[in-house]
């Protein structure tokens, strides 16, 4: 039986949920909405008796602040409603919950098919047409107050309008609001039409319709099958085939997947388990998923013929081999602290004789586009488990995020099919904020990137730090072992169909059919409670290996734990489902989330099911590991598909690609009229990419654990971005550890190895500012690539690859010239979209994070100036390096030409750099510096607007003055983006200690604090460059983002 | 020797302050231990060796029916009768965030004449309608019987929440919780030090600036901000100036509030 029971506020009850949808209605999509109230639905699908009914509206009801009817809600005037519910299938998280509260509530155990559903009524009063009536001064008060969302000032008593006893359904004489505003606002604000549902009303539709007492379960009856493939036609049927499964797999691949089949050897060992002649779409898939580019980076492993731009040829064998990995080695013998790098989920490295750190950071970028806020929450929820899944599993310590998006602000055409910027940035962010935030976890890094190039495919990087004890029950945390006769559980959530296809449809460019099910949500507060089960079954030794599900769901999970000890075996059957109706094949490659997989002994699977079921986590036995060489995969009493491992791991063909580096071509932007730089200054730090990001940080937890030291937002007003941060990692000792991170995509459109140099250096200089030391700092690439492989799709494969080549020898170069290794990492090459008919590739984006531990926090740095009369220096070398930089392309933007920005990209002098590094070293240990802060986007001129913003101080300093190459002009010292610089403050008696530490390094004086909050630069010859008052400077920096 | 006073730290279902919190306590002198929540209720008896209780802050089931409504609605069918015969025997009840949340979606607080089990007063959306995380400046009102907050005055802490609001629409109950002196703490201007309705200072648009609020015999509390979040100098963000200024304290300032619960344990 069915019932819906509707929950409004009582009267006089603010309704922060609907101000907060109106103002956006207004902001975002500028429609004329005035007032917008809402209503939270139960849909109960449980059999009840009416006593038992009246007894859930009451338990789930706030007796203060709501009222509830069972049925229909007396309803508040509106000229629309629009009532937003779940598709059938799609996770639905309070949905759960309340199944949960119902459980209490009755104290009895709900059935199976007994579930509760919830779906959200929005109340809609439109504006047009009242404005000049009487109240019309009423209403604009009302839209003044909800333009600013956080500075309201008092408890707003709500007009009456709130009250639900007034049984009106009269609405303005005309409607304000057509029908097709009203279905804009639906579906691009309140709903995502791929996995909610919309129902619009207006006063008389809603009053003919009955109460709607439907629920979003599903009763498919559909008998699971297992299909076979025949792989014996041509390779256009090949294509076809792969095309039609988004099986994502290239004529190569499908054949030897067809000669595998065709093996006698393989032929006799499926018919001998009664396997049919023809693979089944469980081996096919698997196959598929395995070999995906997303599981199995064969872009980074492929062999590339590399031509240069003097012609010269090189054969490349892999780049990762090549680059990363040989980096990673040779820095390896000169460390001591590499505990195990590319193996296992995470990077791992010693913090201290007690424990090893975990960092790892992915990409959710396709998920990301189909549905911003579940395929962001997804991606947090689950680099969380990457951790969790590395070693024997790592407690989880902190959150970094990041996205690349186009401007929120976009007023040029969207293609069909594709979110608004705006939208994405929202929902990506709610996506993350709620997935952190309820999982207990601190962010402590965040930025954001702007470029319209993102619009088709925005980049949302997510990434966790752990720690692992050194040592479980005697042995090293990090490694796993499986012996023949585990049994293999999985654990956690249920599997649905959500997910389906992840892993080989993000290896795909986005396209109109991207499939639906490839949308996932997460479930944070089920992964919080598998995840404090885990460390508790941790520490009591129960279990023997574990590893997440995450892309290819279990036919990846049990598949590479299978290669531990050698094979596997398991009935999908087995595994608890969401809902019946799904196909063998789609239990194995259902990425449903917050699943792991674990090898228990046998002797312990006992005690492992009783605790899981005392911390209500669900655990289930799926079959057995092996050592027969061949993972096998039954469903009830058939066998449904047989791999040798050798094949599914070894037998991919290897990609031979094509790359070409040729310069280009990129003209400069026309001078500045040379003058005051005032209006610049201010303009620039308006710009997205150097505008402050703190309103939408301040709604992610940072200090949650209370270990927090040097956090995302310092100085004395708490507003300015830090260069790094800094945390504790135990309560009771002072060591720490430094996160920063370095990114600039910008630079890739004159040269990728001067990006790639620059952005390790950016990650390496700010870790240093904050305090680190080099030979602690580790580093994690994440490669976010267009599609590099020449097609038709992609004339200009060639010059991508050829980009991707350079990056990698930059990363190389770099990273072992500053003992940096890299400990984890991860690629992602297809981020295009052709959605509408256009074609959108993003800019070849790499993020590098760092990593370093540090002795002693309390010796930490941070970038905002403390005292006036403090001596300012700057340290490390102004070149000629404005090519696309912050202030080439402002200028670019301003004379029409904004791909005009060609020039010297940031070079890096490592010597040189090494040198300073040590120095700034030395100084930090003796405690000299009051303030650092590294120069990037913007050069000095920001850099000092930003230092001095931090300690509400203003500066006199004359730019001259700063080591440069010759013959700079003032544009150039001001907004020159050279890399390893540091402008630093420091008290004056200090000056001799500090002169010479850096005695033969470009270091000098350029001014100093002073009280009274004006930014005062000097350029050559002593000409006035800047005179701002800080106040206005702040102003810029904060308001270009705040409220949105 | 003085004896460590007994404290229990409830976990479990998305609360997730339950590492510091255990610090806290156990800096202030108390013998903490973290128990599951699903522990405790196939274990009840439990409560009659402690001295004190704790919720702590974090996600409860998600916070997806309300802050804490989740929780409280287990509590309130499967645990009454023990916390109220915990609660008669004098012992402390502390409650942080969410855990504020819960106590008062139970009614623990206010607690007004005995009443621990009727919701009374509401914690509701911040006004701003989103998650914050910043600090606040918090004034401890020194006619308040609160044994956590004795002899404080002022106090900075980080608050971290969505759902921080005191409201009712009843004002008689407001006045009836001044006069008893229940509101143990309140948002305060950070330059004059005067409670205030004005965001940022005031987080959430809290009714009378209420930021704690505690029963009318000082022995149940509840506050949004995160004393437990100050146990280390270094948690302020500004302790880089108190450095060089040399007013960096020696130890955070919110292990004042765990400091005088385990003194009023022991005497």
């Amino acid at each position: 039986m069915t019932y819906r029971i509707e929950i409004g506020l009582k009267r006089g009850v603010p309704d922060a949920r609907g101000r907060g949808t109106a103002t956006r209605s207004t902001s975002a999509l500028q429609l004329p909405v005035k007032s917008i109230q809402t209503r939270t639905i139960y849909q109960l699908d449980a059999r009840l008796s009416r006593t038992e009914l009246e007894t859930v509206r009451e338990a789930f009801t706030d007796p203060v602040i709501e009222i509830a009817a069972i049925g229909r809600l007396r309803p508040p005037p509106f000229d629309w409603l629009i009532e937003v519910g779940f598709k059938p299938g799609v996770t639905d998280n309070v949905g759960r919950t309340a199944r949960i509260a119902l459980q209490d509530v009755l104290a009895r155990p709900l059935a199976e098919d007994e579930a509760v559903y919830t779906a959200i009524q929005y109340f809609v009063r439109g504006t047009a047409g009242r404005r000049k009536t009487e109240d019309g001064e009423e209403e604009e008060k009302q839209t003044s107050n909800i333009q600013h969302p956080t500075s309201n000032v008092e408890c707003r008593i709500a007009d009456s309008e709130q009250d639900p006893t007034a049984y009106s359904l009269q609405s303005t004489a005309s409607p304000p609001l057509t029908r097709g505003q009203i279905e804009h606002l639906a579906k691009d604000l309140l709903a995502n039409p791929l996995i909610q549902t919309i129902q619009i009303f207006s006063p008389d539709e809603w009053k003919d319709e009955q109460a709607d007492e439907r629920v979003p379960a599903i009763h498919e009856q559909a008998e699971p099958t297992v299909k076979t493939y025949d792989l014996g036609g041509s390779d256009e049927d090949l294509r076809r085939i792969s095309r039609a499964h988004i099986l994502s797999l290239s004529l190569d691949e499908m054949r030897a997947i067809r000669d595998y089949f065709t093996r006698p050897a393989v032929r006799a060992a499926r018919q001998a388990l009664g396997l049919p002649e023809q693979p089944t779409d469980v081996e096919v898939e698997c196959v598929a998923q395995t070999w995906s580019e997303h599981c199995s980076h064969k872009v980074f492993s492929a062999k590339i013929n590399y031509v240069d731009e003097q012609g010269h040829t090189e054969l490349i064998k892999s780049l990762f081999k090549t680059y990363i990995k040989a980096s990673t080695e040779k820095i390896a013998k000169s460390l001591d602290w590499l505990v195990s790098v590319f193996t296992d989920n995470a990077g791992i490295i010693r913090f201290n004789e007690r424990l090893n750190l975990v960092y790892k950071v992915e990409t959710h970028n396709s998920p990301s586009a189909l549905d911003p806020y579940g395929g962001a929450m997804t991606g947090i929820v689950g680099v969380n488990r990457d951790p969790m899944g590395t070693g024997m599993g790592a407690n989880l310590l902190c959150n970094v995020w990041g996205y690349c998006l186009g401007s929120p602000f976009y007023a040029g055409n969207l293609p069909a099919g594709l979110m608004h910027p705006r939208r994405i940035r929202d929902g990506v962010h709610q996506g993350v904020i709620e997935g952190g935030n309820q999982s207990g976890i601190p962010w402590t890094r965040g930025w954001e990137i702007f470029d319209d190039r993102y619009i088709g495919k925005p980049l949302v990087f997510c990434g966790t730090v752990g720690y692992l004890p050194v040592k479980l029950q005697g042995r090293p945390s990090e490694r796993k072992e499986i012996k023949p006769g585990d049994a293999m559980l999985m654990l956690g959530g249920r599997i649905g169909k959500d997910g389906i296809h992840g892993a080989t449809f993000s290896s795909e460019e986005l396209r109109a059919e991207s499939p639906v099910q490839a949308v996932q949500i997460g479930d944070p507060i089920t992964q919080r409670k598998m995840y404090e089960f885990l460390m508790e079954a941790r520490d009591q030794g129960l279990y023997r290996a574990i590893t997440d599900n995450g892309a290819g769901g279990l036919s990846c999970s049990a598949g590479e734990m299978g290669r531990m000890s050698g094979g596997a075996d398991l009935d999908l059957s087995l595994a608890p489902l969401k809902y019946q109706g799904l196909h063998p094949w789609e239990i194995f490659l259902s990425e449903a989330q917050e699943r792991m997989t674990l090898a228990v002994a046998p002797e312990q699977v006992q005690a492992f099911l009783d605790l899981a079921r005392r911390r209500d986590v669900e655990a289930t036995v799926l079959g057995t590991f092996t050592d027969s060489g061949v993972l096998v995969i039954r469903y009830k009493e058939g066998v449904v598909g047989r791999l040798d491992m050798d094949f599914l791991y070894e037998g991919c063909p290897v990609m031979t690609l094509e790359a070409r580096w040729t310069p280009p071509q990129v003209p400069a932007p026309l001078p500045l009229r040379a003058g005051k730089c005032d209006s610049v200054l201010t303009e620039l730090l308006t710009d997205l990419n150097l505008c402050s990001k703190e309103f939408k940080s301040r709604q992610y937890d940072g200090e949650v654990k209370g270990l927090s030291v040097v956090k995302p937002y310092v100085g004395i007003h708490s507003d300015m971005p830090s260069d790094a941060t800094i945390m504790r990692v135990e309560y009771d000792r002072p060591e720490g550890i430094i996160l920063a991170e370095g990114i600039n995509p910008f630079y890739s459109d004159l040269d990728t190895y001067a990006m790639m140099a620059s952005v390790i250096d950016e990650g390496v200089r700010r870790v240093i500012s904050a305090g680190g030391r080099l030979g602690q700092i580790a580093g994690l690439d994440n490669f976010c690539w267009p599609d590099p492989v020449e097609s038709e799709k992609t004339p200009d494969g060639r010059y991508k690859l050829g980009q991707l080549v350079r990056a990698n020898k930059a990363l190389y170069d770099v990273t072992t010239a500053f003992s940096v290794p890299c400990i984890s990492g991860k690629d992602s090459v297809k981020n295009d979209s052709t959605r509408g008919g256009r074609k959108i590739s993003i800019p070849p984006t790499v993020l590098f994070s760092t990593i370093a531990r540090m002795d002693d926090v309390r010796k930490a740095v941070t970038m905002d100036m403390k005292a006036a009369g403090d001596l300012i220096y700057v340290i490390g070398l102004t070149r000629r390096e404005l090519g696309a930089s912050a202030f080439f392309r402002w200028l670019a933007q301003r004379q029409n030409t904004p791909s005009h920005v060609g020039g010297a990209v940031p070079s890096l002098d490592i010597p040189q750099a090494l040198n300073l590094y040590r120095a700034m070293n030395k100084a930090t240990d003796q405690g000299l510096l009051r303030s650092s802060h590294t120069p990037t986007r913007g050069g000095l001129a920001v850099a000092f607007a930003l230092s001095a913003m931090g300690g509400d101080w203003g500066i006199e300093a004359d730019v001259g003055k700063a080591p440069s190459e010759s013959g700079l002009t003032n544009d150039e010292l001001l907004f020159s983006e050279s890399n390893s610089r540091f402008v630093i403050t420091i008290a004056p008696e200090h000056v001799r200690t500090l002169e010479v530490l850096f005695q033969g390094l470009p270091c000098a004086c350029v001014g100093r604090v002073t009280e009274d909050k004006i930014l005062r630069v000097k350029g050559l010859r002593g000409k006035t460059l800047m005179t701002t008052k800080t106040a206005s400077l702040r102003k810029a920096f904060k308001g270009t983002l705040y409220g949105i | 020797m003085v004896s460590k006073p007994p404290v229990l730290i409830i976990t479990g279902y998305g609360v997730n302050c339950e590492a510091e919190s255990k610090v806290a306590w156990e800096m202030a002198g108390a013998d903490a231990r973290l128990i599951h929540l699903h522990d405790l209720l196939a274990k009840p008896t439990l409560l009659k060796e402690l001295k004190a209780l704790m919720f702590i802050g974090g996600f409860s089931f998600g916070d997806h029916m309300g802050s804490g409504h989740v929780l409280a609605l287990r509590i309130r069918h499967r645990l009454r009768d023990e916390l109220h015969s915990f609660i008669e025997a004098g012992n402390l009840i502390l409650g942080v965030c969410n855990g504020f949340q819960v106590m008062v979606k139970l009614g623990l607080l206010p607690g007004l004449d005995h009443d621990y089990f009727n919701q009374k007063i509401a914690l509701m959306q911040n006004d701003g309608g989103a998650f914050q995380n910043f600090w606040v400046d918090l004034r401890f009102e020194a006619a308040s019987p609160c044994m956590f907050t004795r002899g404080l005055e002022r106090m900075p802490l980080p608050i971290r929440h969505g759902e921080g609001k005191i409201f009712t629409t009843d004002h008689d109950l407001l006045d009836t919780l001044e006069r008893a002196h229940c509101v143990a703490c309140r948002y305060v201007d950070s330059q004059t030090g005067v409670p205030t309705m004005r965001f940022p200072d005031n987080p959430n648009g809290s009714l009378n600036a209420i930021a704690g609020l505690c029963d009318p015999t000082g022995r149940i509390f509840g506050l949004m901000p995160h004393p437990e979040a100050y146990l280390f100098p270094e948690n302020h963000p500004q302790w880089p100036y108190q450095k060089i200024q040399g007013t960096l304290p020696k130890e955070g300032l919110g292990l004042k509030l765990f400091r005088n619960a385990v003194q009023y344990m022991q005497h």
